[in-house]
């Protein structure tokens, strides 16, 4: 009973002063709001990243013929190494780290045509599991190459989002036939529009796949382009890929310390790479969400400073009246809490307002892709709200701590 | 009801040194009027301090209704000035942004006290002063002598004996100083032991005792028969 009389009269003091209230709420809220905001957009820009990344594929190593580098066994250096359409069987008896693997073919310049339309695109012949590792997800109610098609050499084609729009519009694709260079191909599926910032010769959704034995059956490559892998477990990464090298190296004769025999795109190594780039772009963004924390902090430790200053004579007062130091204190405290609670909250509902303010306007193209997506972390919020509440309660509790020390005819002498 | 013995209080350090209050031996029983004059720096406000627990004694004894205030503890000084001492100041010292009822509400809420206690006690004391009317006006909205009367008022609140007044018509024409002495005379009628700083030399005729400093000595102390 008494607590609750002691909070209302808090309350009433409280409202007694809301200039000085308002200043500080605003103080910390806008220091959580910027906070909160500034991080926000760094998260988003992370994970926007890695996601357009991962549009290349996730965790796996894209595999190049070469020219080797040093000489080998009595044969000389400068010799050109070709990837051949069996080492994908060897490879897959031999290294037991694989979890994935597919061949690739490609070739430029194949005139796709669907009634009186028609676009010249890349073609690759791939294996189903070329799915998995290059992110060829298929839309509803489409699929992508599979096993049987692979046995059957089946003339069958998945599109590109682009290609089908660009052939189809908005008609309904799966189950029309198209002609490439006259060849007819019986379209299956339709791939998933997705971001890629990664990519060698074109956007995937500029791509049509067909199986890699149709492929073969057609264009008849003795090499292949490339193969990809992907490895059971990322830690054993870096093994798979000297066994890798190890099985090509025996094939094929060159040293396997030479570097340039074989080409790797180690996607693995990369995205540790970029890992260590986010974090330095975290820790400056955290250096200066820091910075400008202490500015609001000091902001609101002045307003508290001031106030408790000016009051001392209010302080004196009550003490005269029969208040004990406790009581004074607890004020404080209360006020304080109070503050903290309303400008905390008050930043985080409008950093949350902005937020999903921003992810509602659906900005259109690559920067706004990446940029536009910005993530509120609960937990920085937080502490945030925290500092500054803290920050603001110690600039408010020792002066009011010292003016309680005082004996209360000094206090009342206060003007 | 109060008791002092040797009282000497010293302001500062060194040579700045200031000795405000020396050897001061002062008695004041139940139901005294007493009247505190002398010029300024004499010590008054000082005794008035220490008398009211709002100062301690740099050495001497000080007994307040029989027990030593040297050494109570802060809080336990808090509570004497609650419940047992009633201020009225010079400068009214109302709180700026609180309406007359909630100054005067103050010192219950220290102690304590339901808010149905307390606000059937604020009424009665608004009244017993005449400011019922300005019950939930701010003291901006006062004139001095209303606002001398809320402090007297919150003064009452917890019934303390002894009321300690500091010039309290110093800031005040002399209508409303008037009407604040009367307030003083009828406390004491009822039986509460008043001490008044003052220059006014109407209250100090009116007081029963003076007790006149000079120097931080009491230069002379006249008990008046009032016959």
């Amino acid at each position: 009973m008494i607590r609750l009389n002691l909070f209302r009269l808090f309350y009433r003091e409280l409202r007694q002063q809301r200039k000085r209230m308002s200043l500080t709420i605003v103080a910390l809220a806008w220091g959580t709001f910027s906070i909160v905001i500034l991080l926000a957009f760094g998260e988003g820009l992370n994970r926007q990243m890695t996601k357009a990344f991962h549009g290349l594929g996730q965790g796996i190593c894209i595999v190049f013929g070469g020219q080797t580098s040093m000489p080998y066994r009595g044969l000389g250096k400068g010799r050109a190494i070709f990837l051949k359409p069996e080492d994908v069987e060897l490879l897959t008896e031999r290294v037991s780290g694989i979890e994935l693997i597919s061949p690739e073919n490609e070739r430029y310049g194949n005139t796709l045509t669907y009634g009186r339309k028609s676009v010249t695109k890349m073609v690759i012949g791939v294996s189903p599991s070329f799915e998995e590792l290059r992110t060829y997800y298929p839309e509803r109610s489409s699929r992508f190459v599979n096993p049987t098609d692979i046995d059957s050499k089946r003339r069958i084609i998945f599109l590109g989002a682009r290609i089908k729009e660009a052939l189809f519009g908005g008609e309904e694709a799966v189950g029309k036939t198209i002609l490439i260079n006259a060849i007819p191909f019986l379209v299956v599926g339709i791939m998933q529009d997705k971001m890629q910032n990664s990519m060698y010769n074109g956007p995937d959704v500029e791509k049509a796949a067909i199986p890699f034995t149709t492929y073969q059956a057609i264009y008849g490559d003795k090499y292949l382009d490339r193969l990809i892998y992907k490895p059971k477990d990322l830690a054993g990464s870096e093994a798979v890929k000297n066994d890798v090298i190890r099985v090509l190296a025996q094939k094929y004769k060159f040293d396997p310390k030479d570097k340039q025999a074989i080409d790797f795109w180690d996607t693995i190594e990369q995205e540790k790479l970029s890992g260590k780039i986010f974090l330095g772009i975290r820790i400056f963004m955290g250096l200066i969400g820091a910075l400008t924390l202490i500015v609001a902090g000091v902001g609101v430790a002045n307003i508290m400073y001031v106030s408790a200053r000016r009051r001392t004579k209010e302080i004196g007062i009550k003490m005269a009246l029969g208040a004990k130091k406790r009581y004074i204190l607890s004020q404080f405290i209360f006020e304080a809490l109070m503050i903290a609670f309303v400008g905390g909250a008050g930043g985080i509902l409008l950093s949350f307002l902005a937020v999903s303010g921003i992810n509602t306007m659906s900005l259109k193209g690559f920067v706004a892709d990446i940029l536009a997506h910005p993530v509120i972390s609960l937990n920085i919020m937080i502490l945030t709200a925290l500092i500054l509440s803290l920050i603001g309660f110690l600039a408010g509790f020792f002066p009011a701590r010292k003016a309680a020390s005082l004996n209360p005819v000094e206090a009342l002498r206060y003007e | 009801m109060i008791k002092m013995e040797k009282i000497n209080k010293t302001y500062g350090k060194g040579s700045a040194q200031v000795e405000a209050l020396k050897e001061i031996d002062l008695e004041i029983k139940e139901n005294e009027f007493v009247g505190l004059i002398g010029p300024s720096g004499s010590g008054k406000s000082t005794l008035m301090h220490i008398i009211g627990c709002l100062d301690v004694p740099t050495s001497g004894q000080y007994f307040f209704e029989g027990e030593k205030v040297q050494e109570f503890s802060s809080n336990q000084l808090a509570e004497i000035r609650n419940k047992k001492i009633g201020f009225v100041f010079q400068n009214f010292n109302l709180l700026p942004y609180a309406t007359t009822f909630e100054n005067v509400e103050l010192p219950m809420i220290f102690k304590g006290v339901s808010a149905k206690a307390r606000r059937a006690k604020v009424m009665e004391l608004l009244d017993r002063v005449k400011l019922a009317a300005r019950a939930h006006h701010r003291p901006s909205e006062l004139s001095g002598g209303e606002m001398q009367r809320v402090a007297i008022a919150r003064a009452l609140t917890n019934d303390p004996r002894l009321i300690l007044a500091d010039e309290p018509t110093g800031n005040l024409d002399t209508k409303s100083g008037e009407e604040i002495l009367k307030i003083f005379e009828d406390l004491w009628n009822q039986g509460h032991t008043l001490v008044i700083i003052t220059h006014n030399p109407y209250i100090a005729e009116c007081a029963q005792r003076v007790v006149k400093l000079r120097d931080g000595l009491v230069e002379e102390d006249s008990v008046r028969n009032l016959g």
